[in-house]
């Protein structure tokens, strides 16, 4: 069936961009977010080329195989979103129903998992500051077991500084992606959506793929890498 | 204002207008008009404050060792006695600049105008995302509260200039300042979240809701500006909220990003802040560049000469700020090379500039010239932004730089850029669509008397910058006679002060024409300059919704004296047999 | 006064300035151009009584000249600006045979380390200033610099220097003084409360001078 009216671009217009309004405005302000990522990990890759000893081996510090299944789980919650979508588009409104049900549920636990990581990286000694004097992280790093190049665990400070901040700002944006996919579940519960408008569907569909791409960046050069 | 908002709005939403109330349709309003009449007079007051900070400033320097008159209202910890201390004397020179950059002149020229012109002039009903749109007036608001807060906590406001350098803004113990530091950090960071929201919506309006008719190239040239500007706004400001982000964890959670200590670096800080800080100051540029083109078409009564060209020129400006960002760190210690690099991207953004400058004086060859108040400051604009280009020449050589970087030269381009430029094209706008946002006109005699005095004590107080930074007089020092080279300089500098003070003094007038003029000024017709855009074809103010059917757009932007027709304008939804375009289609959802 | 630069005491600049009055001379041009222009045109076209402005919309050829005039101009002064830039602050600009000294800069003084009468650094006879600089005349000096605290920036206006110093890093600058005499070096990056007091003072001293002051300092040390 043909997209509804509604899901083109505005009638009565000089031709623009020949999408809907509120799916542009996404893909611009996803634009700015990409900016806003590229700072944050270009600083990254800037502090860990002039500095390579003060950040730890893969895997010493951080617990890969824990992180992958959560990569594992994030790529999910993506198809279960682009499902949710197509069903929206094929007029099979239970099936979105429980595919966004779905993404939401799966998002929230790649959140829980995050959370979980975090406090036992930090009761390891890994702080955003670097390693805490004292911890079982920092007798690792005097042992010299943490692949750092650096003799003195104080100056891995950016390596702290930098994960905690990448992964912390992207977690932010997953749980505002989390909260917005909660209200769009709600609102398709109660039937809100039709399969001639489910523009909030496709726009929020849209962010989520974003904030999972970016994850899937950070895992690789702060985790593989 | 209030009775042509109660009247039938545009598109039969009869309803809404009536139902709302006060405080939906005044302060909580999604109208853009409204929303970019409230940043106008949010950023007058803050064009204010910054210039009162100013004023301390060169009291400092022009006066040393007296009271600033009313100073002894200041508190002990910023001005004992009214002198102002060393330590106050490093804010205000911080907060001068980040209250005029952040919170005047780009909400004047991006928050005003692209709130107010954009839709009117793409002949839209309103922005793409009239919600989002009070979203953003309404946390600029609190950011600039913030900002202000600032002033009053333990430490004082931010001293690290507004550039912010690190690590003298990451540590406490280098300035002396901690809370001010992290208040002006989160201020600038909600205040980037307003301008984003706000790119997103200016950038969506103009792709998706151009009225029929209006093909890229017939906007016109404001648009264009205000257009380019917000895809630079969405990609620079990002890049401040997350360094900003970074330099917060580092003066609160112990992060290292520009610590030495901790493995960081601070040059990092400054390739990030100048990453965005260069595309920064095209935003602060690019819009006033597009109203007056506006305006000089209109005052000259011809067709802006070049037109094509004019809009590459805004692209390829835009463009090139994004591979300059180093020349401001031709001295920091960075790569040599990269000095090289950036000196010939530098050097080039000259020309586009240049493109302009003579195709503005190209719309004025030969035109009938109509010396309105708009016209004067537009033209004041093209004189005085020149000089700050050519300024900028100097500095771009990265051997002269090594002599003038930090010195007054540089503050003597920044203002004939920001105030000759900016600031100038600002009055010129206010002034130019003052009818269409309320009704009346401001008094032309007084313009020119504010026009007149401004343009002289701005070139008082700024021009002999230029000598005494030659002369070496470095910038953000708060008592230059402690150096025996710069002591001769005293008598310059008292001079600049008594410019500067009737450079502040002046703008009352402006002020007051403005708010005078709301109750007592001449009633505006739709059309008070005979000028093509679109907003003239509505009432002054327009009604909520803007038009009451969608027009349909004939001609280029600027056809003035068309041997079309008699007169010398010729409205760009004008349909040539005599009666005004109407849509063509009926109005669709 | 005015646009003239002050007098100045160090080899290269002479090179600085000519690019400066190079650079006054290309601008002040196009300055009459433009402001004359402008002011001309305000004259001759002001609007008369049933005037009617020329209906034109730009003339390629005029938008051709001066898109090319500027570039040209621009390209010129930047390959000129090049070699100058290579030679004070390059990577191999430092003349072989300059003195080297050391600099450590703190909130709100400048620590000098001279070589001292070997004409070595890091020796055991290496003499350490505060706020002083002494050099000889007509002798390439090199001085590394280190900063204790926030950036600052060695600005001696007289010999045409400037260079950040930046903690965390090593930052270099080299300068040949030509005349005897006093010169004053200020701080010319914001580095908190004292930036407006942070001057020092640079002595060029003649050949003979020069290994005086060094031996009276060796003296003094070895008194204490």
């Amino acid at each position: 069936m043909a997209h509804a009216a509604v899901m083109t671009t505005p009638a009565n217009r000089e031709l623009g961009a020949g999408v809907y309004n509120e799916k542009l405005g996404m893909w611009v302000f996803l634009g700015s977010e990409v900016m806003f990522f590229t700072a944050l990990i270009g600083s990254y890759i800037i502090l860990r080329f002039a500095n390579p000893g003060a950040f730890g081996a893969p895997g010493q510090v951080l617990n890969v195989p824990v992180t992958a299944v959560n990569t594992f789980l994030l790529i999910c919650s993506s198809v279960t979103m682009v499902k949710a979508f197509a069903a929206a588009h094929d007029g099979e409104m239970q099936k979105m129903k429980y595919y966004l049900l779905a993404t939401t549920i799966i998002g929230a636990a790649f959140v829980g998992v995050q959370v979980y990581e975090y406090t036992h990286l930090i009761h390891e000694g890994f702080l955003p500051s670097g390693i805490r004097p004292g911890s079982h992280l920092a007798e690792l790093a005097e042992a010299g077991q943490l692949g750092l190049g650096v003799a003195d665990p104080g100056v891995a400070g950016v390596y702290g500084s930098s994960f905690y901040t990448m992964t912390g700002f992207h977690g932010f944006h997953v749980t505002c992606g989390v909260i917005c996919m909660s209200f769009v579940t709600i609102k398709a519960f109660r039937g809100g959506y039709t399969q001639a408008d489910h523009r909030g569907i496709e726009v929020v569909g849209l962010y989520w793929h974003f904030v999972d791409l970016v994850w899937i960046i950070l895992f690789t050069i702060v985790y593989l890498i | 204002m209030a009775t042509a908002a109660l009247a039938h709005d545009a598109a039969g939403h009869h309803g809404d207008a009536h139902e709302l109330s006060f405080i939906r349709k005044y302060i909580f309003s999604t109208d853009h008009k409204i929303i970019g009449i409230q940043f106008l007079l949010m950023s007058l007051i803050f064009l204010g404050i910054g210039g009162f900070a100013a004023m301390m400033i060169r009291w400092q320097l022009g006066f040393p060792g007296e009271a600033f008159p009313g100073g002894a209202l200041l508190p002990e910890t910023m001005a004992p006695g009214g002198i102002v201390l060393p330590e106050f004397y490093n804010s205000l020179v911080t907060m001068h600049g980040t209250l005029m950059v952040f919170f005047a002149v780009m909400p004047l020229l991006v928050g005003v105008f692209g709130n107010f012109l954009i839709p009117l002039k793409i002949g839209a009903p309103d922005m793409a995302f009239p919600r989002l749109n009070m979203w953003s007036f309404w946390i600029a608001v609190p950011a600039g509260i913030l900002m202000m807060a600032g002033f009053f906590v333990e430490g004082g406001h931010a001293a690290a200039g507004w550039t912010s350098y690190a690590p003298l803004s990451a540590i406490g113990e280098y300035s002396g300042v901690y809370t001010g530091q992290q208040i002006w950090l989160l201020s600038l960071a909600m205040l980037g979240l307003s301008s984003i929201l706000g790119a997103t919506n200016y950038i969506t309006t103009v792709v998706n809701l151009r009225a029929p008719g209006m093909g890229w190239f017939r906007l016109p040239l404001s648009i264009w500006a205000l257009f380019v500007t917000a895809i630079l706004v969405l990609l620079a400001i990002p890049i401040l909220s997350g360094a900003a982000i970074m330099l917060f964890f580092d003066q609160t959670i112990g992060t290292h990003f520009f610590d030495a200590t901790g493995g960081g670096q601070p040059l990092l800080w400054q390739h990030l802040f100048w990453y965005f800080g260069h595309p920064e100051v095209y935003i602060l540029i690019l819009p006033a560049m597009g109203v007056v083109s506006d305006i000089i078409a209109n005052g000259s009564r011809k067709p802006i000469f070049g037109y094509h060209s004019m809009v590459y020129a805004i692209i390829a400006i835009a463009f090139l700020g994004w591979i300059v960002w180093g020349h401001h760190m031709f001295q920091s210690g960075m790569n040599p090379s990269l000095g090289m690099t950036f000196m010939i991207s530098t050097l080039l953004i000259a020309v586009p500039s240049a493109i302009k400058t003579f195709n503005w004086m190209g719309t004025m060859w030969r035109g009938q010239l109509n010396f309105h108040v708009p016209m004067l400051h537009a033209i004041t604009f093209v004189s005085m932004f020149v000089i700050g280009g050519l300024s900028g020449v100097f500095m771009a050589s990265t051997p002269v730089d090594i002599y003038i970087h930090d010195t007054y030269f540089i503050v003597a381009h920044i203002h004939y850029v920001l105030f000759g430029g900016s600031l100038f094209a600002i009055y010129a706008a206010v002034t130019f669509w003052y009818p269409k946002m309320f009704g009346r006109l401001m008094d032309p005699f007084w313009g020119k008397v504010h026009w007149i005095l401004t343009l002289i004590a701005f070139n008082v107080t700024f021009f002999p910058m230029h000598t005494i930074g030659a002369q070496g007089h470095m910038r953000r020092i708060y008592d230059p006679n402690q150096y025996e080279f710069l002591q001769p300089l005293q008598g310059t500098n008292t001079l600049i002060t008594i410019g500067a003070l009737v450079l502040f003094g002046s703008q009352f007038i402006f002020i007051l024409n403005f708010v005078i003029s709301w109750f007592t000024g001449a009633k505006a017709s739709a059309n008070p300059w005979d000028d093509n855009g679109l907003e003239w074809t509505v009432p002054s103010p327009p009604p909520h919704g803007n038009f009451a059917t969608v027009p349909n757009v004939y001609h280029a932007p600027y056809e003035f004296s068309s041997p079309l027709v008699e007169e010398d304008f010729l409205p760009q939804n004008r349909k040539l047999d005599g009666t005004v375009g109407s849509a063509d289609t009926p109005a669709a959802g | 006064m005015g646009w003239l630069l002050p007098p100045s005491a160090s080899t290269y600049a002479g090179d600085i300035d000519f690019l400066y009055y190079l650079i006054l001379v290309i601008t002040g041009i196009a300055f009459v151009i433009v402001e004359v222009g402008i002011l001309w045109f305000v004259v001759r076209y002001r609007a008369r009584p049933g005037g009617r402005a020329e209906y034109t919309h730009g003339n390629m050829r005029a938008e051709v000249i001066w898109t090319a005039i500027p570039a040209v101009t621009v390209v010129a002064l930047g390959i000129m600006s090049a070699g100058v830039w290579n030679d004070v602050k390059g990577r191999h600009s430092v003349p072989d045979d300059a003195l080297a000294y050391g600099l450590h800069a703190q909130q709100f003084e400048w620590h000098f380390t001279h070589p001292g009468a070997d004409g070595q650094l890091d020796t055991s006879d290496d003499i350490t200033v505060r706020n002083q600089l002494h050099v000889p005349v007509n002798r390439p000096v090199w001085i590394r610099m280190r900063s204790e605290d926030v950036i600052h920036s060695f600005f001696v206006p007289a010999f045409r220097v400037k260079q950040d110093v930046v903690p965390g890093m090593v930052t270099q600058v080299w300068f040949e003084a030509t005349e005897t005499g006093e010169f004053e070096i200020a701080c010319a990056e914001l580095c908190g409360l004292g930036h407006y007091r942070m001057g020092a003072t640079v002595t060029v001293h003649s050949a003979e001078d020069f290994n005086a002051w060094v031996a009276a300092q060796a003296l003094a040390a070895q008194a204490q």
